[in-house]
């Protein structure tokens, strides 16, 4: 080997995937087996006691999801990674890692309805209380921070408000108290923002995004730095005996892998919120060719904000400052919202983004439709806005559908 | 000389056969146990422990000095140091003296005066790694746990795991 830094095209082509050391295939197999055979008593031994490297039983790890892994953490400059069947079940994790009942999250209240509930209502359930405050208020986010708070969580850029986040201010206030800053880097991808390079300690996605690329597939992803110091005292989950595996200190034995093996071998182990082996082969094949799709995402997204902002059916744009995920009010509120999705014929009208077909939602309807009126407008939502994810078709057929539902809907 | 870049890493690890392990534990909890169980598991090196406190780790012997260690089996191909930053002059001293070929200072293990003591006396030198892990990097450990190995290669190689 050569000592050579990649570039961020190789590295989503071959990062975690060198040929198979067993059959010299170059594209990455596919490890379809719940469990893996020990070499030898000696070797299953030191397996269980995380002393050695090797993959026990698929709800803990496995060969096509360890490359998924990888090829994340390389992607997103991170020490390691650890995928799970969704996005929110990788935020999940990420939280149960570190809090447990008693404690507390902070929370930027400009982000996806599904995490909102997550956090105000099934992990409330679970004793672990949230706070939410505007991402761009750092006062309000500072002062939601208590002793027993444990993470500061964000999204790159707000579902579906589109506000970007400051990630190295909010960084150092998380870091002020002792605690890591935690983003959902989903609606930018890697490709346009790597939180880690702006100070935030642990990323998570929802890979079923722009990393699938297509639409076809479940999945998540945590990312962490190996930079945050758990060992601080605060974290006793990390840094105390635990009884979840033979007592071990996981800041003691594994230093900087202190999270990610706790991550896995403990709360992956227990949740069984695993990725599956054909899912994690689908993801890397859609991580071959992040660049080139997020470049067009980008270019088309541009093309389409600047041709609403110019039809008199639309009220207002907020044309995306990152990425091809954006808001606009249509005249007439909710109901012309209703004739303009019913109007369309080429975009599609689902619940999803990040895919190469274009698609579009009214969030006040369905995404966002757990959250009150007020945790709505909190979380950046008005009633008449519709979310548009910009896929790679042609633009003069993204604007010929649009237009054609702009005149309907009024 | 300081090795500071993986390929220089592995190239050590590659061309080196036998690895005292000093203040190699018997505790299963501490870092330095899970290092020398990792490294005694992988059959890959000849590892002893330099531990004057303890007779013998899972069956191997424990010396209580490099220099006794050195008079049983000759010089070792990498010394794995961990000890306080304090006491690590004296034992760079101790394996110059015995003709180690490289010096390996674990996590932590960090004091000036002795790496450039070491590098001076022409020993290789691994500072602030942990030789477990770069074990691992280089023989897809790491790439089966979803860490970052670093590593991006489209030739064809064994696993040694």
């Amino acid at each position: 080997m050569q000592d050579h830094s990649f570039g961020f095209a190789t590295r989503a082509i071959h990062a975690g995937t060198p040929p198979d050391p067993a059959t010299g295939a170059r594209a990455f197999p596919i490890y379809q087996s719940a469990s893996f055979v020990f070499g030898s008593t000696e070797q299953a031994a030191e397996l269980f006691q995380l002393r050695s490297y090797g993959h026990i039983y698929s709800r803990i790890s496995n060969p096509t999801v360890a490359a998924f892994e990888e090829r994340m953490a390389a992607l997103e400059g991170g020490l390691g990674a650890i995928a799970f069947s969704s996005g929110l079940a990788a935020q999940l994790c990420t939280v149960l890692a570190l809090a447990q009942a008693g404690d507390h999250v902070v929370s930027s209240q400009n982000v996806y309805g599904g995490t909102v509930t997550q956090f105000s209502v099934t992990l409330r359930r679970m004793g672990i209380e949230t706070t939410f405050a505007p991402v761009d208020d750092l006062a309000a986010l500072e002062a939601a921070i208590a002793p027993n708070t444990k993470l500061l969580f964000a999204e790159t850029i707000g579902n579906p408000s589109g506000t970007l986040a400051d990630l190295r201010a909010l960084a150092k206030l998380a870091h002020e108290h002792g605690i890591p800053l935690v983003v959902d880097n989903t609606f930018a991808s890697p490709y346009l923002c790597r939180p880690i390079e702006h100070g935030a300690d642990i990323v998570v996605h929802s890979a079923t995004k722009f990393i699938s690329g297509h639409g076809t597939t479940m999945g998540g992803v945590t990312i962490e730095s190996g930079r945050f110091d758990f060992a601080s005292g605060k974290f006793p989950l990390l840094s105390q005996p635990s009884p979840g595996y033979h007592d071990k200190v996981f800041t003691e034995t594994f230093g900087e892998f202190a999270f990610l093996m706790r991550a896995r071998a403990e709360v992956l182990r227990d949740v069984g919120a695993q990725m599956s082996p054909m899912d994690a082969w689908i993801l890397l094949l859609g991580l071959e060719t992040l660049p080139l799709r997020m470049e067009k995402h980008v270019a088309n997204a541009k093309a389409v904000a600047a041709y609403l902002q110019a039809r008199p059916e639309v009220d207002w744009v907020r044309a995306p400052e990152m990425g091809a995920i954006f808001i606009f009010g249509i005249r007439g509120g909710r109901e012309a919202g209703r004739r303009f999705i019913d109007a369309l014929d080429l975009w599609s009208h689902l619940a999803n983004v990040g895919d190469a077909k274009s698609l579009v939602i009214h969030p006040a309807s369905t995404t966002h439709s757990q959250l009150n009126d007020d945790e709505m407008r909190k979380a950046g939502v008005a009633p008449e806005a519709i979310r548009l994810s910009v896929g790679l078709e042609d633009v003069d057929d993204l604007t010929w559908d649009l237009g054609n539902a702009l005149e309907a809907s009024q | 000389m300081i090795l500071k870049t993986p390929a220089e890493r592995n190239a050590l690890l590659a061309r080196s056969k036998t690895v005292a392990v000093v203040g190699a534990s018997n505790n299963p909890m501490r870092p330095s146990y899970t290092v020398f169980s990792y490294l005694r598991t992988q059959h890959r090196f000849d590892i002893a422990a330099i531990n004057p406190t303890i007779g013998e780790i899972d069956g191997v012997p424990a010396y209580p000095s490099l220099t006794a260690y050195a008079q049983a089996h000759g010089a070792p191909d990498i010394v794995d140091v961990f000890r306080k930053p304090s006491e690590l002059v004296p034992l760079v001293r101790e394996a110059i003296a015995v003709g180690a070929k490289a010096i390996w200072f674990q996590y932590g293990v960090v004091n000036e005066e002795a790496i450039e003591l070491a590098d001076k006396a022409g020993l290789d030198v691994v500072v602030d790694r942990c030789i477990k892990v770069e074990t691992a990097r280089f023989n897809g450990g790491l790439s089966m746990t979803g860490l970052n190995s670093g590593i991006i290669t489209s030739r064809r190689t064994e696993s040694h795991v």
